[in-house]
């Protein structure tokens, strides 16, 4: 019997695949094209304190294999959604992982004390590499230091035994002490990786194609960026759970990212395209790891950093 | 997967028809459908957003799904090169669909270009609830004129504009405008074209006092309302500005509650404005 199931530090999931924060709003949609209980976890859009209107449009361009994206954490704020999204996604029986936002390290330690009393979350996803801020400073996981304090703000205030996964952004010279960093903070796992900053000029208008200019790039487009950032903090944090993410609309593609090191992998933009994605992601990965003779998705984990000598 | 049916070209653009079963009973005018494009090994990672033009409902397993496509970028190339016969990858209706008075008025159809495709299934439905549909057409020149002969039975009267006068008067839809609504004593407008077009239109009703509907086209990239890229702000009844959904909460909106005036910026006071 296959064993399918996973962890991210203390919390355990049915299976590997996740919706990806800000690419499945909370649930409600795709609930209309499948039962969200067939997802190892849903995670939420990441969710600020305040209600926010997001960046102005255009949001969106699309890009060779990709998108790229500005919507600047549009949302109805943490009161809110703790009253509406979180009762209805625990009425589904989802595994809930929440996902938040900060524009301080102050913003962190709130959201944080309004979510540990919280019941039926599976996990938290802290996002402190969202490229869509007005203030570049804001990206948190660009310094060790900032990427630190924030993750020490929820780690003092969350409270109990709900694990805290960092998500972390590419754009930055050496994402492996950003992730030491983060895991000394008190982070559980490791969220890799969010949007790669870019920026389209349309040919036209002979301007930034974005309103806001410079957007998150994401899909196929990413994926390599997202293996080698997955394989780089493994290799170096071989005990820290990684949720892979990054251009992952297929099981082989799914299985690369496991083979990188990732335990669960996040589906994004693949949504986009194809609302059923995650389901079919879910099937084809399972078939893989099967084919390829594993007895559990845990063998699998990090497979790709054996030994040569080691070759099945 | 949906079969390809028909792909004809009309002037400048291709009228596709789909088999799609039972979506062709539940689909409204004024709903969309997303397309995948590009194949398999395609770069084009998101779907095609089109205003459905028609829909027959024949039967549970024998609906179609009619569609005007205009060629001008590589996903709507790509489609519009599929021969008949060829699976597609569908979903449909989304969206919301356009308000239908409940007593027999007077109703303005105005159509930009291929946006006219939505608003020939919405004219059958207000002529068979016993309104007067008058309709106007415009576009650049006589070839982006979208409008076939069996639709043009469903109105009374039909206006053509067109910029270089290759066909019907020359100039804007919204040139004429003024003039019908005052002859016909308009009672709603409705609209789809693009978006500068139902902005000066909007402007026209507004001076009548006459209501107005709009189906709006914002970059969209899932159609089904998670990616929030295809939102505009509108005044909700509590006088508060939201950054909504066209893909959800349109694409109909009532123009009067757009703030069209906001190019590339969020207008003061939106709510959650940063």
């Amino acid at each position: 019997m296959f064993n399918y199931r996973t962890n991210l530090g203390q919390a355990e999931f049915e299976n590997p695949i996740f919706t990806a924060s800000g690419c499945a709003g909370s649930g409600k949609e795709l609930s209309q094209f499948f039962n969200l209980t067939e997802l190892g976890a849903v995670v939420t859009k990441s969710i600020m304190l305040k209600p926010r209107s997001g960046r102005a449009t255009p949001r969106m361009a699309e890009t060779p294999s990709g998108m790229l994206n500005s919507i600047g954490l549009q949302g109805p704020g943490i009161d809110q959604f703790l009253e509406t999204d979180i009762p209805w996604l625990r009425e589904q029986g989802a595994t809930i992982v929440v996902s938040i936002a900060g524009e301080s390290t102050e913003d962190y330690a709130v959201l944080a004390r309004k979510l540990r009393a919280v019941p039926g979350l599976a996990a938290l996803e802290v996002n402190i590499s969202c490229p869509n801020v007005e203030n570049r400073g804001q990206v948190f996981a660009c310094h060790p230091a900032t990427a630190r304090a924030a993750i020490e703000a929820v780690r003092r205030n969350i409270g109990g035994e709900l694990p805290i996964i960092a998500k972390l952004t590419p754009d930055v010279t050496s994402i492996v002490e950003i992730a030491q960093e983060v895991v000394a903070a008190g982070a559980d796992a490791i969220a890799l990786i969010n949007t790669v900053l870019g920026m389209v000029i349309d040919t036209t208008t002979m301007r930034p194609k974005l309103a806001g200019k410079t957007g998150g790039l994401s899909g196929p487009a990413i994926r390599p960026i997202a293996v080698r950032a997955i394989y780089q903090v493994h290799e170096a944090l071989p005990q820290v759970r990684i949720l892979g993410m990054g251009g992952v609309s297929s099981g082989l593609d799914a299985f690369e990212l496991i083979l990188a090191g990732a335990s669960a992998v996040s589906v994004g933009t693949a949504t986009f395209g194809n609302p059923t994605a995650v389901i079919k992601i879910k099937e084809e990965l399972k078939n893989e790891l099967i084919e390829h003779g594993f007895d559990s998705l845990r063998e699998a984990v990090g497979y790709a950093h054996r030994s040569e000598g080691n070759l099945i | 997967m949906s079969e390809l049916v028909s792909n004809k070209k009309v002037g400048a653009y291709h009228h596709m028809v789909f088999s799609v079963g039972e979506i062709a009973s539940v689909a409204k005018p004024g709903n969309f459908v997303a397309i995948a494009v590009g194949g398999e090994s395609s770069q084009l990672v998101l779907r095609r957003a089109f205003a459905i033009y028609r829909t027959f409902d024949r039967g549970s397993s024998a609906g179609l799904l009619e569609i005007v496509v205009a060629p001008h970028g590589a996903g709507s190339i790509w489609l519009t090169n599929q021969v008949p016969g060829t699976k597609i990858d569908l979903i449909a209706p989304l969206g919301n669909a356009f308000g239908i008075p409940t007593e027999p008025v007077r109703a303005l159809l105005v159509g930009g270009g291929y946006g006219s495709a939505p608003l020939f299934g919405l004219s059958e439905v207000l002529k068979n609830r016993g309104c007067r549909v008058d309709m106007v057409l415009g576009a650049s020149t006589a070839m982006k004129i979208y409008a076939p002969l069996d639709g043009k039975r469903s109105v009374s009267s039909l206006t053509i504009t067109t910029e270089d006068g290759s066909t019907g008067t020359a100039g804007k839809v919204t040139d004429v405008l003024p003039e019908i609504i005052a002859a016909s004593q308009v009672d709603i407008i409705y609209s789809c074209g693009p978006m500068g077009m139902l902005e000066a239109i909007n402007k026209i009703a507004v001076d009548f006092n006459i209501v107005h509907q709009c189906s709006i086209e914002e970059s969209m990239a899932c159609g089904i309302g998670v990616c929030m890229t295809c939102v505009l702000p509108i005044k909700g009844e509590d006088g508060v500005i939201r950054m909504l959904r066209s893909c959800i909460d349109g694409p109909v909106v009532d123009a009067e509650t757009v703030i069209w005036d906001s190019k590339r910026s969020i207008p003061e006071g939106t709510w959650g404005a940063n």
